[in-house]
């Protein structure tokens, strides 16, 4: 296993945290820093997922490295039976470092497992995807201008929504204070509410996404509520519209209020508030790519504080 | 049954392993977990007997076996409250209770149809849970099993 390599938000500590931060803030003001030269990449998508592959490939490109890959592991040897644990080993000969996304739970724990390769994990089924955290965290430093003391409110489907569960993770070291709105079907698992109780991170549950919780939040954290995931459809049909966010609704909010979505929206935040300078979702996806850089230089081992001087 | 006669059940083994206090349910686990059945040795396996503490309680006598204690730790996963007799000669030479190891390798089944553990082939890892201790937690997938509810591989 190699030390640099990246599966959970949950591996990093504070410091490394907000030295990646820093590191994502160096990339956005000198985006096109060539120090990959030389370097082969590895994008094995065994899932396909456009956002992440091509934000990640990006981030190789800008930095001067190189890409190799697949984005469907349908035309690959995975779909003659090879195992991941072959694949892994064969595409380590090759590059210098692997980003990987794979439909199976675990996936890239076990990758980083089976080689020396830098592997960064690129999200793991429903598991995993320290990439996005990372962008979500600099995401709320950059519009917030801190990560302490923050009022975040995360809204729709909170049980299946793993960008949720990794965020409330990694705030754990900031002090903040969480406002849970879902229905009861969606509600925040047990495992993160006990999480909070243990740390003593205060946070409220509703079912109603009132005015009062949006007039309190530093930071709207909107996600999709899926018709797949109710086993009863009358219960969607009933909910799927108490979650959605209109432009409306933001009128006496916080002026340093901003609104956050991992992406893609479908109807969970309505067209009109795009143009409300406090819809900050479109900004956030950008911010995949600094903070996609930064990843990539701590797998491969490059201090980017050296590149500063 | 007299205590005298419990005591000359377990000493009647010459030499071997007796683990007793097994609850009853955890009994057949308990045998899966330490792979009894492909044991050439004596082997006499008791359930639903009385016990004070327990109710009732199972317990496994394997004549001239002694299983090094990582593998006996594993049946604490579903029997904390079993206590190991080392027997040497017909006397109790050593008698301990079983501790959970850190990490149980190869033994649960991740009960996580999506976990990377059931499509390739490899070893299952569990940890306790930091969060919560009475739970089990995959190392793969993070996926949490209630020990007395683990399916055993």
């Amino acid at each position: 296993m190699n030390p640099n390599s990246l599966v959970s938000i949950d591996d990093l500590s504070k410091e490394q945290i907000l030295q990646l931060l820093e590191t994502a803030r160096f990339f956005e003001e000198h985006p096109d820093h060539k120090i990959l030269d030389g370097k082969v990449v590895a994008t094995l998508f065994f899932e396909p997922s456009t956002r992440t592959r091509l934000s990640f490939e990006t981030a190789v490109n800008r930095l001067g490295g190189r890409v190799i890959g697949f984005s469907d592991a349908s035309t690959t040897s995975s779909s003659k039976g090879e195992t991941l644990k072959d694949t892994i080993k064969m595409v380590s000969n090759y590059v210098d470092m692997i980003i990987m996304r794979h439909y199976l739970e675990g996936a890239a724990r076990y990758a980083t497992e089976v080689t020396e390769t830098p592997v960064i994990n690129a999200g793991d089924g429903a598991n995993q995807h320290p990439s996005q955290t990372m962008l979500d965290l600099y995401s709320i430093l950059k519009t917030q201008g801190t990560l302490d003391n923050l009022t975040i409110t995360m809204v729709g489907d909170l049980k299946y929504g793993r960008t949720v569960h990794s965020l409330l993770m990694a705030m754990k070291y900031f002090k903040p204070t969480f406002r849970f709105v879902a229905c009861d079907e969606l509600r925040m698992p047990r495992e993160y509410v006990d999480f909070c109780e243990k740390l003593g991170i205060p946070y409220e549950e509703h079912t109603d996404f009132s005015k009062e919780v949006i007039d309190s939040s530093d930071i709207i954290y909107m996600t999709r509520v899926q018709r797949e995931r109710f086993s009863d459809i009358m219960e969607y049909e009933r909910v799927k519209d108490l979650y959605t966010l209109r432009n409306s609704m933001l009128d006496t909010s916080r002026p340093n209020l901003r609104i956050l979505h991992p992406l893609p929206r479908v109807n969970e935040i309505a067209y009109d508030v795009d143009e409300n300078p406090k819809a900050y979702y479109f900004d956030q996806a950008r911010n995949g790519l600094f903070a996609r850089q930064a990843l990539i230089c701590r797998a491969l081992g490059i201090d980017v504080r050296k590149l500063k001087e | 049954m007299r205590k005298t006669d419990k005591e000359m059940a377990v000493a009647a083994l010459e030499s071997g392993t007796v683990i007793d206090h097994i609850p009853s349910e955890a009994l057949f686990k308990c045998v899966k977990i330490l792979r009894l059945a492909d044991m050439p040795h004596k082997l006499t396996i008791g359930n639903n007997l009385d016990s004070g503490r327990l109710g009732k309680k199972g317990i496994i006598k394997v004549a001239d076996t002694f299983f090094p204690e990582s593998v006996l730790n594993r049946i604490a996963l579903i029997a904390p409250t079993a206590v190991v007799n080392i027997i040497r000669d017909y006397q109790v030479a050593e008698k301990h209770p079983v501790t959970l190891p850190k990490q149980l390798r190869g033994i649960v089944r991740c009960g996580n149809p999506k976990c990377i553990t059931n499509n390739e082939p490899m070893a299952t890892i569990f940890e306790s849970d930091a969060n919560d201790s009475s739970l089990i937690r995959c190392h793969y997938c993070n996926h949490t099993i209630q020990p007395d509810k683990a399916e055993i591989l």
